[in-house]
């Protein structure tokens, strides 16, 4: 391996003294000597250390991954369930408590155990040593850990299908008294097993977060300043910072209900009378659970959001052929939305009631994040002006996310001044905005990532045909899903409700409309399985990748080998010379100049006069 | 924060800025990795336990909030925890000089006061349990056998980190070049732990 790596090195140094013919290469491409040592890196002696408790991040990104896509799968089969029960209530599907249980779950799954595992433990185990050029996490023992924790809250998380009661019914919120209370689907055993997962999950976060951080500001290569990274890595960056911030919000409230409901404190829980009986809880405070949920809760949406601005930026810039517009802002724009984004988050509680000029500042802080929000788009779409737009797979579900994004993020501003909010907070409004803005984006931009990483993790290409059906069926069909769900919730349609029979405060269009979204969320849920099949499909029957298919910059396509191997680097670590967006440079040869491209390389090539 | 602020201000694409940013050796801040992770650690910890404090401040307007009384084991206990932050001071230093025999006892010693901090927390829960202070009599309790727990688990993972270092030193003694920086963080944890205990304490003391 390594003789062949030092050849293609040789030859490449050739090419180097070739083009820059009357300069001295070695004085443009002059650096002074490594200040630092090399990473030490763990080898694997057996099978087992090898494949099943690995240390290396990229294996262990793809656990990552495969655990939470696995997980989604449950998640949009209870999300079937539920569409099939609202339409044809007649049937009787679903016990009451059963549709509380799934909304529950449903929610739980999709937000933690599926879009942040997997933006977080899948991509950013995969693409942060790759793209920083370190060799591995600073941690790889704790990475590890990390992975299996996160395993062990799923399968306890998935144990709760499977005790008395059932898993929790309470809302993906949990809010006391009523997860607690009897009446409540799985009050008793499925609340525990719930907030128990919760803070195993919060503990393996916190080791893998870690290593998120320490990595991203030590461990780069040299040349790689904060500034040079791709917007991925900042995106990623961000929201674990945000992460490590906001969970211990939840792991706090997860505790004290978790002994609220074993041991019968009163933390959360106010004096009570239920089913006719005094309970021996009082004076708790319910809102307290409320703030510390949503004081995670909000900055939750931007740790599933931030990865994905960050990644979809770097797909439209090398699938346009563009630098991106305005990086610098970019980049601001991703910390601003994270400082910012721990200022909002009492106006998930409205309908809860409070100070009206606690209202009026949620409500203002919610309008202002909305700016940085703001120049995000206009910067992937002035990316976009005038770009060599290639509509690969990747391309389309980026200009997809766009869209998606703005829909869901100008519903968004509605619903952030009370007096909007009050009378759609309990309508399908509130549903189809944040599954717009937070469901369908994001995952818009996780198929875009898969798509445009896969030949980078197999070495072989999805299958392109199948990847286009799945794009238009899912793109077309989750509007069909939620466009309904705007209007319905503008005639008054409440959600959480398991049947709505033609009740005369219903519209009769709702009950049409029903039937008509979800035969629509069956067909788009079918897409999903079609693309689970191909990526499985694909793995070992697929096209075989060239080197650096999509002719991409950053350092994750520069490996010697593809898929990259352990330690990623061969011999010698990169040398990082340049930002991740030099495409289309007036002169070049080349529509782009890898990040780690020697000056004399492309002398020819105008980079810096832009 | 100022670097923080101007390295938000670069821009890599300048070629004034990309002969600064190539000689850049892929290190943000100097510090060895293990303690920049310590530091996460601790800041991660201090934003638990300041929830829990909120929490706390919050809960205990409401007029059934009746204070616990403080045994005067716990005041043992913290004079336990200030004596090893004082001893992990002192092994440091000796671990500076590379005196193999204090590094040692100071080790050992510190190990036994923390499992004696440890037990003798337990022993101040099973006096209040049976002089019948329940978690779920009082919120004032509950938030006492919270924060006691929650304290002796961070004392706990510590130890953890503690006993590696020991068995490391026993191993191949002698070498303490080896071990110098694990004391190191091992010393900033017990003195971030005691900072901790007396804030908690302070707090129930004076509430």
């Amino acid at each position: 391996m390594s003789d062949e790596y030092e050849h293609k090195l040789e030859a490449k140094s050739d090419y180097v003294s070739d083009a820059s013919s009357g300069t001295s290469a070695s004085d443009i491409d002059k650096l002074p000597p490594a200040e630092l040592p090399d990473q030490e890196l763990y080898h694997s002696h057996s099978w087992w250390t090898t494949y099943v408790f690995s240390q290396d991040a990229k294996y262990i990104g793809v656990q990552y991954a495969c655990t939470a896509i696995g997980t989604g799968i449950l998640g949009l089969v209870l999300s079937w369930l539920m569409r099939l029960q609202i339409a044809f209530p007649g049937l009787g599907l679903l016990e009451p408590s059963a549709y509380y249980q799934f909304v529950t779950m449903h929610g739980m799954i999709m937000v933690i155990y599926l879009l942040t595992a997997l933006f977080l433990g899948g991509f950013g185990n995969f693409l942060i040593p790759l793209m920083c050029g370190s060799r591995d996490m600073a941690f790889p023992y704790v990475n590890m850990v990390s992975y299996w924790m996160f395993l062990v809250a799923v399968l306890v998380l998935l144990s709760s299908f499977f005790v008395p009661g059932g898993p929790t019914g309470a809302g993906w919120t949990l809010y006391p008294p009523q997860a607690i209370t009897s009446g409540t689907p799985g009050h008793n055993m499925g609340i525990i097993l719930m907030l128990v997962s919760l803070v195993l999950f919060v503990a393996g976060f916190t080791m893998g977060g870690l290593n998120y951080i320490v990595t991203v500001l030590q461990l780069r290569t040299r040349g790689m300043t904060l500034m040079r990274l791709p917007l991925t890595v900042w995106g990623i960056f961000v929201a674990t910072i945000l992460a490590l911030l906001a969970f211990p919000a939840l792991l706090v409230g997860g505790l004290m209900m978790t002994l609220d409901g074993l041991l019968g404190t009163s933390f959360f829980m106010p004096a009570i009378v239920s089913m006719g009986e005094q309970l021996k809880y009082e004076g708790g405070s319910p809102i307290l659970f409320q703030h510390l949920f949503w004081f995670f809760g909000h900055p939750e949406v931007y740790i599933v959001a931030l990865p994905a601005f960050g990644i979809v930026s770097d797909l439209i810039s090398i699938h346009a052929r563009k630098n991106i517009f305005g990086y610098r802002m970019m980049v601001w724009a991703i910390v601003g939305i994270g400082a910012l984004s721990f200022f909002v988050w009492a106006h998930h509680m409205y309908v809860a009631g409070m100070n009206p000029w606690f209202g009026f500042f949620f409500a203002t802080t919610t309008l202002i994040i909305a700016v940085p929000t703001a120049i995000k788009v206009y910067n992937w779409i002035l990316t976009l002006w005038r770009g060599n737009i290639q509509l690969s797979l990747p391309m389309l579900f980026s200009l997809g996310f766009i869209v998606t994004f703005l829909n869901g993020g100008l519903t968004g501003l509605f619903l952030g001044n009370v007096t909007v909010d009050v009378p759609l907070s309990d309508t399908y409004f509130v549903v189809a905005h944040f599954h717009m803005v937070m469901g369908i984006a994001p995952v818009l931009v996780v198929f875009g990532a898969i798509y445009h990483w896969y030949p980078l993790i197999t070495g072989r290409m999805l299958n392109e045909t199948l990847g286009k059906i799945h794009f238009w069926i899912t793109f077309v069909g989750s509007y069909a899903i939620y466009f309904p769900m705007h209007y319905q919730g503008f005639i008054g349609v409440p959600r959480r409700y398991f049947e709505i029979y033609d009740s005369p405060y219903i519209e009769t269009s709702t009950m049409g409309l029903n039937v008509f979204i979800t035969v629509a969320a069956l067909i788009v849920g079918a897409a999903q399985l079609l693309f689970i099949y191909n990526l499985i499909s694909s793995a070992r029957l697929g096209k075989k990748a060239e080197k650096n298919p999509w002719k991409a910059n950053s350092l994750e396509w520069q490996t010697p080998e593809m898929p990259p191997a352990h330690g990623n680097w061969g011999k010698e670590m990169p040398k990082v010379y340049r930002w991740p967006y030099d495409y289309s440079v007036p002169g070049a040869k080349e529509d782009y100049i890898p990040q780690n491209v020697a000056p004399s390389a492309v002398t020819e090539a105008k980079v810096e006069k832009s | 924060m100022n670097k923080f602020f101007k390295t938000l201000a670069e821009k890599p694409w300048e070629e004034s800025q990309a002969k600064i940013d190539n000689e850049h050796q892929g290190k943000t801040l100097s510090l060895s990795k293990y303690k920049l992770g310590l530091r996460t650690i601790m800041v991660v910890s201090t934003i638990i336990f300041s929830f829990f404090i909120i929490a706390y401040a919050d809960r205990m307007l409401i007029h059934d909030w009746r204070s616990m009384p403080e045994p005067w084991l716990l005041w043992a206990n913290t004079g336990i925890l200030i004596l090893s932050s004082i001893m992990f001071h002192l092994t440091k230093i000796a671990s500076d000089r590379q005196h193999n025999d204090k590094i040692k006892k100071g080790l050992y010693f510190i190990g036994f006061l923390a499992y004696t901090f440890l037990f003798s927390q337990l022993l101040v829960w099973y006096q209040l349990l049976n002089s019948g202070y329940y978690a779920a009599t009082n919120p004032a309790n509950a938030f006492f056998y919270l924060f006691t727990a929650l304290h002796g688990l961070h004392l706990i993972g510590g130890l953890y980190f503690l006993g590696r270092t020991t068995s490391k030193f026993l191993r191949n003694n002698s070498k303490v070049q080896e071990i110098q920086h694990t004391i190191e963080l091992c010393a900033i944890y017990w003195h971030f732990l005691l900072a901790v205990w007396i804030v908690l304490f302070g707090l129930m003391l004076f509430t």
